[in-house]
Formats: structure tokens, sequence, C-alpha cells
């Protein structure tokens, strides 16, 4: 490979995504469905922010990547946490410390920090859960004081409860009442006072957060997810419905434009 | 890297000179931003652009993408800005780098397609791909590249306006594919590209629906190989304009297979989703394949299958 092919064109080290081949350091069951993967990824781990993805090449019978958040960064590794629901995490699952995995990262456009006011709440549903942990980190991390409603469908799907918790008031909710209080994060979110609100779950529940803050009249953002083929922009793979600042519909892309979103760019059908 | 002491890797393609045979293909990599993040395009020797029609399109609703068995299906909808903001917005970013621009054009009419090609005739582009694949309004929604009359129809028409060479792009969607691409060498095309994707679709067993939002879709990636490559074989028996080849190419070794069925030029698509530094990695594999085998010009590849 001669030089000049090696050379990305960007050269802002920072934003410029990578291919990074990165060493598990750790998996862990966390239930039944549900996993923790540690890897070693400085390189990923300098360009990761909140809300930031990965799109991690799976073995097995894949072909596309898989897009997982980013849960959580700390020295130079990166801590995933995934739900498994077909041959790509099942794959993902199986990994053991020492197996190298191939990722593109770190993609797509997180969380906004400014403007989360003193008390922001990170609202998370199921599986949406994990992004919100490195946000609510780094809201913290720049003097606010944030909190969480986390809401889970039973007992054995509560993940990362304890650290939530380190980093501020946190709720946990069961749509079965087996674990913490019983009900959903909206009954919640209605009673309680905050300056912005973070989001990521089913869209479901997005939609009922976002139309309740809006009605408490704070900025709402919300992290969305799409079947994905490239994860950088190129494929227009993962459309998803805006409303443009004219009314107008577009589609945006999940991987580029995205995962964040603010909610009232959201188009909910 | 041991190169052989002279390697050849240029291409004459319908006059215009590709540095080496390796192009991305149409609607996988975009207008070059993306992957220009993770190597330099000045390595190709060519970008197909994304899709333009006459105005800007939205493309369909999501999902768009499904998964198959070594592929992938997609019904993005030709969602682009629409060819005066790729013209004015996207030309002098693609012109920083050392590599043809291949202008890909799509229309509903056969008016949309002389339109098309008469606008982009007059841009900075160094060739014009035009995707025969689309639906003719006029006709029920049937693609123009499925039947030879229409492709007749379009590509005679369309190639009044053209003062670039034009590659006329052929649907896999089809029984006959050497009737095709001798339909659209008959009415003017200057070279052709194959293959578009073939039309597929998945359903949900839990939900019992599409999987896409458009119920049916484009397959491509490694599953489609074997197809590129035996219709790219078929065209070269029944035509003599440069062919670019194309469908399923992941490795240096599907390049020369696809050269060797008849193709002077190859893209690559749907495998730069699993790696984006494919394009790269697939010339290095080429250009090790060449020294292996003691060949010093890229161009004795083309055709040279042995029967
Ligand atoms: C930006 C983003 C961040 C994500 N973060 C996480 C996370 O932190 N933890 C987690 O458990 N999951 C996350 N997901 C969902 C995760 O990507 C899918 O569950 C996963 O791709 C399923 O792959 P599979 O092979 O196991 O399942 P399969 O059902 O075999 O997947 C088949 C195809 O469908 C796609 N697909 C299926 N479900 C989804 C989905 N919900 N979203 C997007 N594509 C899907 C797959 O990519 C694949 O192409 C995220 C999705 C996105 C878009
Ligand atoms: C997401 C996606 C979008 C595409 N968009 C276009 C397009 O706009 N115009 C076109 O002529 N072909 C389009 N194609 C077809 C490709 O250019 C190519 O012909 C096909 O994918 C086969 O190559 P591959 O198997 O290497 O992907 C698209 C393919 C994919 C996967
Ligand atoms: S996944 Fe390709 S554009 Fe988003």
């Amino acid at each position: 490979m001669t030089e000049e092919i090696a050379r990305p064109v960007t050269i802002d080290e920072i934003t410029c995504p990578v291919q990074a081949d990165c060493e598990v350091s750790a998996v862990k069951r966390l239930s039944e469905r549900l996993y923790e993967l540690v890897m070693t990824a400085p390189e990923l781990a300098v360009r990761a922010r909140p809300g930031q993805f990965v799109h991690v090449l799976c073995g097995g019978e894949t072909f596309l990547r898989r897009p997982i958040s980013i849960c959580d960064v700390s020295g130079g590794s990166l801590r995933l946490v995934f739900q498994v629901k077909g041959a790509g995490t099942a794959w993902l699952s199986e990994r053991a410390p020492g197996d190298m995995l191939d990722v593109l990262g770190t993609l797509g456009n997180g969380f906004r920090l400014s403007g989360l006011g003193a008390r922001p709440v990170f609202v998370g549903g199921g599986i949406g859960v994990p992004p919100l942990l490195l946000a609510m980190k780094a809201a913290r991390a720049q003097g606010a004081a944030p909190a969480a409603i986390l809401g889970f469908r039973s007992r054995s799907a509560v993940i990362l409860e304890s650290d939530f918790t380190a980093l501020g008031n946190t709720e946990v909710t069961t749509d079965d009442g087996s674990y913490g209080i019983h009900g959903f994060v909206t009954g919640l979110l209605e009673r309680r006072e905050y300056t912005s609100v973070c989001a990521c779950g089913p869209k479901g529940m997005l939609r009922a957060v976002a139309a309740l803050a809006e009605r408490a009249g704070v900025p709402c953002q919300v992290s969305l997810e799409e079947r994905m083929g490239c994860g950088i922009g190129a494929c227009l793979g993962c459309a998803c419905a805006l409303r443009d600042t004219d009314g107008g519909l577009r589609y945006g892309h999940v991987c580029k434009d995205g995962p964040v979103f603010d909610a009232k760019e959201v188009v909910w059908e | 890297m041991k190169d052989a002491v002279r390697m050849n890797l240029a291409v004459e393609f319908c006059g215009v000179t590709l540095k080496n045979p390796i192009t991305v293909a149409s609607g996988t990599f975009g207008f070059g931003h993306e992957y220009g993040q993770f190597f330099n395009p000045s390595a190709l020797g060519g970008i197909s652009v994304k899709g333009l029609t006459p105005y800007e399109r939205l493309g369909n609703p999501p999902p768009r993408i499904a998964e198959t068995p070594a592929g992938m299906l997609n019904c993005v909808g030709l969602q682009n800005p629409g060819i005066d903001r790729f013209i004015t917005e996207q030309i002098p970013y693609l012109r920083q780098f050392d590599t043809a621009i291949i202008a890909n054009v799509s229309g509903n009419t056969v008016e949309e397609y002389c339109g098309m090609v008469e606008k982009i005739s007059d841009a900075d582009v160094d060739l014009i791909e035009m995707n025969i694949s689309c639906p003719n309004v006029r006709c029920g929604g049937m693609a123009f590249g499925t039947q030879p009359h229409m492709v007749d129809e379009v590509v005679s028409a369309a190639k009044k306006y053209a003062k670039k060479p034009l590659i006329v792009k052929l649907s896999p969607n089809v029984a006959d594919i050497a009737e095709i691409a001798r339909a659209a060498v008959g009415a003017g095309a200057d070279a052709l590209s194959l293959i578009n994707t073939l039309l597929g679709m998945r359903i949900d067993v839990e939900t019992r629906r599409p999987v896409l939002s458009n119920g049916m879709g484009g397959l491509s990636g490694p599953a489609v190989l074997p197809v590129a490559v035996r219709m790219v074989y078929q065209v070269r028996q029944a035509v003599q304009v440069p062919i670019l080849g194309m469908g399923g190419i992941s490795t240096g070794r599907d390049a020369v297979e696809m050269l060797l069925a008849g193709a002077n030029a190859v893209a690559i698509g749907a495998a730069l989703f699993r790696d984006p530094l494919c394009p790269v990695k697939v010339l290095a594999e080429l250009k090790h394949y060449l020294a292996e085998h003691h060949i010093e010009d890229v161009n004795t590849l083309s055709g040279g299958v042995v029967l």
C-alpha cells in the first residue's frame, strides 16, 4: 500500500472515525439475554462522545456490521451492553477475553451537552439504557446534578442500576412491578422537575417522553434506532423521518445526523 | 511491496483513462465524503456517485435495509439532492481527487433521461452512467431496462444529448441479458455496466410482513457474484464495448474473476459496508495477483477466461 492510499483525506484526528482492531478484555452475562463486553480500544476511547455508537463486524452468518451504543469509556477501554437478538449479537456474546473485534467508530452525533441545564434527567427504556450512562457521567462532570429514570420489562431485565446510582438520583420502574416502582417511566417523569431530557428506548416511550418534555417546556433529545448498512452516511439506508424547519418532511439518517435528535425534529407517525 | 518492474494498471475506458480498474459502485459511496475519512479517493480508478434525478428525491420510508445470506437488500429509493445541487455542491469536492467522476443518472420518462444527460454533459464529470433499472411511468412502471425496445428507445434518445461517454447500466432482472446489451449498444451506448441489484424480498416470519418498507428491494453483496460473473461473460460474448463489471466483489480475486469474464474495469459496492478499506485492499490484492502471475498489463486479463 502506498502512503498516498493509506492517508485519509480528513486530517481532524479526533472527529474522523477509524477502523480499529480491538481486543476483548471481558465479557459478562448480566442476565438471560443481556451481556456486557469490554474491549481495549484506545483509538476509539479518545473519540467517544456520549450517545455515539460503534459499528461492529460480527462473525457467523452476518454480512452487515451491527451498531452498538457506547455505554461507558474508561482508560483506553470501551464498554458495550447489548441484548442478544439474532445472529450478530449472539456471536458477540460468545466472545472471550483475547479475541479481536473489527470495530468502526466512533460514529454519529451524540447528546449535545450544552443546554442541559442544572438538573437534566436521563430517561431510558430497556436496551436503550446503556448509552445514557456515559451521557449522565458527562453531565455530572460539567457540574450538573443529573437524575435517571430507567424502565424495564421485569426484574430480570434490569441493568446498570448501580452505575447510574453512583452518578445521581436513580429511579427504576418495571412494567410488571417485579422490581422498583410498578409502572412506566413516563408516570414518574410527569411528577419530576428537570431542566432537560435525554432519552433512549422504544419509539413509543420516546414519543411519550418527548410529549411530556414539550408540555414542561424543556429541551428533549432522543436517540433513535434504524437498520444500518454502512453506518457512516454513505448508503442512505438508515432513514428516519424528520420535520424540516419549514414543516416539510425529509429523511435524515440515524448514523450520521443522529442517532441523537432534537425531539422536535422527529416525525413520530 | 515488490511490484513487478513495470506493471500497467491503467485502463482506457471509452476514451477516459482510469488509473486502475477499481471503482466504487453508485449508491454505496455517496459523493465520497464518508469513505474519504478512511482512505484517499485518489486511490480509485473512478467513483460512481449516488444515482441522480432531475429534482431532489426523498427516497422510501424505513426500513430500507435487510440482511440476507452473504448480502443485503435495499430499497433506498434514489434519495438524492437532485442533479443541480450535485453539480454545484458535489463536483467541486470530488474534483479535488485524482479519479474519474462517473455521474449516475436516473429518470422515469425518456424526456427525463434526455434532460439529465444533456445537463450532466455540460458539467465537469468524466463519464455518464445511465441507470435504466428505473420504472417507466408511461409503461405501467415496468423498468426501462427489461425490454429491448424500451432500452433502444431511451438510450438512442439520451445518446443524442450525450457529450461525454455514455455507460448504460443494465438490470439483471431480465431473461436474456445479451439481448438487452445488444439493444443498448445498438442504440449508441459507449460502454455497459452491470449488474445492478437483483430484485428480492424478505418476510419477517413473526409479523408476516415484508422486512422492507417497499416490500421488495435490490439484492447485492457476495451472494450475487456468480450471477454477475455469468452476465458479464454473456454480455462480453455479445458486444465489443468496454464493460464495467460489478456485483458481489469483495476481494482481489473476485475482481480478477470479473475481469476474466470480460469486464475492463470493476466496481465495488456493498462490500464497502463490511470493510471501508475494501477497494484499497482489492487493488493491493489485484497487484499481488498480477505480480504473482508475471502479468505486466492488467488489460490482458479482460475476457481471459479459458473455456
Ligand atoms: C445507533 C444504534 C445503537 C444501538 N445500540 C445498541 C446497544 O447499545 N445495545 C443493544 O443491545 N442494541 C443496540 N442497538 C440495536 C442492535 O444494533 C440490534 O439489536 C442488532 O443489530 C441486532 O442484530 P442481530 O444480528 O443480533 O439480530 P438480527 O435480528 O439477526 O438482525 C438482522 C438485521 O436486522 C438489523 N436489526 C435488528 N434489530 C435492529 C435494531 N433494533 N436496530 C437496528 N438494526 C436492527 C441488524 O443490524 C441486522 O441487519 C442499536 C442500534 C442502533 C441503530
Ligand atoms: C444501498 C445501495 C444503493 C444503491 N444505489 C444505486 C443507485 O443509486 N444507482 C445505481 O445505478 N445503482 C445503485 N446500487 C447498485 C450498485 O451500484 C451495484 O450495481 C450493486 O449493488 C451490485 O454491486 P455490489 O454487489 O458490489 O453491491 C445501489 C446498491 C446499494 C447496495
Ligand atoms: S447506515 Fe448507511 S447511511 Fe446510515
